[in-house]
């Protein structure tokens, strides 16, 4: 037993770091920190930063283009790239398909889509969730119809996460209906600017469109933008999900909002005192850096498996429901420290060179936006439920 | 021992969660968020003209209600609604001080809902402490100069005029001091803006603002003590309208439980979800208890007054976030939209606890009340 990082994995945060300092344009760094609005440039432009060093794709190998890196440097990379403010890598490409695509994809697939992923050609989105299928996945109703040499797709999409910018969507279709639901589930590419697809905004609780419904209408797609064989689908979007789930336990972070707590609630009037030396608050405080710093070594004790090459499985659901509850909490408690200031809603603020004031301290509004918007880690990529029922299953087998 | 509410109040309740049904629709909430005031001049005058603001009132003072149970019900239905019209605070907070300090002559036109006070009393960096008040009053040969800044002044754009606490005497956080001016709206420069959970608020910037002498309301100095009254009465208010919140988001969610169907059943039949939506409903019932001691204890003795005050919010504080958190959870998806009637109501819900200080502040609050 030894806590200590290896001294590769400490030179490896090193360069991290020192890439960061030099690398990561401020202009980024301040919009993410002071919880401002991010564009779809801003993204594309941090990808682009990452992919010149070749740190774009934190899982993919090397010979596709990744770095090869194993589960203890991707969590150190994580863990230096939220402490620096850097925009999250968005994941549906890099994260989802890519991994997919490598283990069931064409070869064709592989060279037309892999680098395509990486130089930020393609945007991609996820089409999993419909109306009738959240948490029951394998109840999704979109059929693919074969016609020749094309597959017509009819059905509806929604929860797809900053679908406006992507103009590909990878989705989960049904091509059969008898037998289990899970066996008739196919795997299919398709291109956004296909006739029939609409995209719909539905803008959340924090005021911003972040998700869509897609809506699918006669499209045709090409029976070659099938991944790995008709009805197998649902082998490869689980296989998608343990990628999904990779970080599941957002240490990173946690540490960031952590750290943020601590700033707001030390700059907070509480009477004669600030907010951090009223023993009540700085209770709840250490109570919720308590739990972190627990999880933080069960996320390690997790990934040292993975490093050695056993693959996570239900523990990643332990990860997803703690990490998540430790995240909440330390939303809900920066919204209570901002005090009365958390009411005002000025949404123009949030927008760059927008020259409107913030209400209050410049924090405030993004505080409450952040514990609105972060109620979806319990719900999104399978519920808190849902992963307490894979652990009473899987570990505990009752 | 009666919990029951009086012939007169149930007929008030009815009618008043009547009239709010017909006429609270998603689109009149959303058009009186998006205009310039922030409220709805319809709605407004419907409750002035059926008595709903009369009912903040006594009968001394010119009205037919004013005990703690009629701002309970009031409150409780308007909640129920989702309305964010600023009856708290032009009604429980500046009526009611208008009309403890003597300055009868508004009240009827408070009533109707013609003279609408707004109230400037939290100050930046004040957080939840009633007694903070920076802002000064100094006499002048005409009247008096106010100088400071007032925060979060809500509905300042659908106001006639302004009541406003600014220290006459005393330091920043004494109670003895604090005096209470009445001016028109038009005296002050505001920067307005809109609330989470709907309506506006402004900042003002009261920079040398020059008002004659009558504009004093009540004692120099001595406004703390109808202040702490107001408050009290102000929490009872925005505790009854957290419960109907409460009530109308159970409602929501157990529909949705009902309705929802997940692995071929609705997920209502999850015992998951069937236990902890029971533990919602268990808090939604101690809040409608600390609703009840607190409107039933208005008129105590400070003490005893107080210490409802706090047990009350605290309590509020805690069962909202409760209940804001598991319908979200047990709606998935769906409670996350903009769109769907959960968000409007759980964000208000929410923004309770940032109104009248939060179940910290109380907490504390209770713990020195009980020492005492």
């Amino acid at each position: 037993m030894d806590l200590n990082y290896t001294d590769e994995q400490k030179a490896f945060r090193a360069e991290v770091r020192s890439f960061l300092d030099a690398n990561l344009p401020t202009r980024l760094s301040d919009k993410v920190a002071g919880g401002k609005r991010l564009t779809k440039a801003d993204y594309e432009e941090w990808h682009a930063i990452l992919n010149a060093r070749g740190w774009l794709a934190g899982n993919w190998p090397e010979q596709h283009g990744g770095t090869g890196w194993n589960a203890v440097q991707r969590h150190i990379f994580e863990e230096e790239t939220t402490r620096a403010h850097a925009p999250r890598i968005v994941p549906f490409g890099l994260a989802m398909l890519g991994p997919v695509l490598q283990k069931f994809g064409s070869e064709a697939q592989k060279a037309q889509y892999l680098p395509r992923i990486l130089n930020g050609d393609d945007w991609w989105c996820q089409g999993y969730s419909e109306p009738g299928a959240g948490s029951d996945l394998a109840s999704v109703k979109t059929t693919a119809v074969r016609d020749g040499d094309h597959y017509v797709v009819n059905g509806q999409k929604t929860w797809t996460t900053l679908g406006q910018y992507a103009n590909m969507i990878f989705c989960l279709v049904r091509t059969a209906t008898t037998g289990k639901p899970q066996e008739g589930i196919s795997f299919l590419l398709i291109d956004m600017d296909t006739p029939g697809i609409t995209v719909r905004p539905i803008v959340l609780l924090d005021g911003e469109p972040e998700v869509n419904e897609v809506f699918l209408d006669d499209v045709r797609v090409p029976v070659a933008n099938l991944v790995g064989e008709e009805n197998k689908g649902w082998t490869y979007a689980k296989y998608l999900l343990t990628h999904e789930r990779t970080n599941i336990a957002g240490v990173g972070f946690a540490k960031a909002g952590l750290a943020s707590l601590k700033r707001i609630a030390g700059l907070e009037r509480d009477g004669d005192r600030t907010l951090i030396e009223n023993p009540l608050f700085a209770a709840k405080v250490a109570q919720v850096e308590i739990d972190l710093m627990a999880m933080a070594t069960t996320n390690l004790r997790i990934l040292a498996a993975a490093a050695a090459g056993q693959a996570p499985g239900a523990e990643s659901s332990m990860l997803k429901i703690k990490g998540t509850q430790i995240r909440q909490e330390i939303n809900a408690l920066t919204r209570q420290a901002v005090g009365p200031y958390a009411m005002p809603f000025v949404s123009e603020a949030l927008d760059e060179g927008a020259n409107v004031e913030p209400v209050g301290p410049e924090y405030a509004m993004p505080a409450t936006q952040a514990y609105f918007n972060n109620r979806k880690l319990s719900i999104y990529g399978g519920s808190s439920e849902v992963q307490r029922t894979i652990i009473s299953k899987a570990i505990l087998e009752l | 021992m009666n919990f029951d509410l009086t012939d007169e109040r149930q007929m008030l309740q009815d009618g008043l969660r009547r009239y709010l049904r017909e006429t609270v629709t998603a689109d009149l909430l959303a058009s009186a968020s998006q205009s310039a005031t922030g409220q709805s001049d319809r709605l407004w005058s419907g409750l002035a003209e059926m008595g709903v603001i009369g009912a903040l009132f006594s009968e001394e003072q010119g009205g037919f209600g004013g005990a703690g149970f009629d701002i309970a019900l009031v409150f409780e239905e308007l909640g129920r609604a989702g309305t964010f019209e600023p009856l708290l605070e032009m009604g429980v907070l500046s009526g009611g001080l208008l009309a403890a300090l003597g300055r009868d002559d508004l009240i009827g036109q408070i009533i109707a809902g013609d003279a609408r006070v707004a109230f400037a009393h939290a100050e930046p960096g004040g957080r939840y402490d009633p007694c903070h008040v920076t802002t000064t009053a100094t006499a002048s040969d005409t009247g008096w100069t106010l100088q400071g800044r007032k925060a979060l002044v809500a509905a300042l754009p659908f106001a006639t005029h302004v009541l406003l606490s600014a220290r006459t005497g005393g330091a920043v956080r004494d109670t003895s001091g604090i005096s209470l001016f009445l001016l028109p709206v038009d005296k002050v420069q505001a920067r307005d803006y809109p609330l989470n959970g709907g309506g506006r608020a402004a900042e003002l910037d009261l920079n040398g603002t020059e008002v004659p002498q009558d504009a004093l309301v009540g004692p120099e100095g001595g406004a703390w003590e109808a202040l702490e009254r107001a408050n009290a009465r102000a929490v009872a208010a925005i505790s009854a309208e957290a419960l109907g919140l409460m009530e109308s988001i159970r409602t929501l969610t157990t529909d949705y439980l009902q309705t929802r169907k997940q692995f071929g059943k609705p997920i209502g039949k999850f015992q998951a979800l069937q236990h902890r939506m029971a533990d919602v409903l268990i808090e939604i019932e101690q809040a409608r208890s600390a609703v009840i001691n607190l409107a039933g204890h208005l008129d105590a003795d400070r003490v005893t007054r107080e210490r409802h005050v706090s047990a009350t919010k605290n309590l509020i504080g805690r069962a909202g976030r409760l209940v804001v958190e598991e319908s979200i959870q047990m709606h998935g998806g769906i409670g996350m939209t903009e769109e769907y009637a959960l968000a409007h109501l759980a964000k208000r819900l929410t923004m309770v606890d940032h109104r009248l200080g939060d179940a910290d502040y109380h907490l504390e609050r209770f713990i020195r009340l009980s020492a005492a």
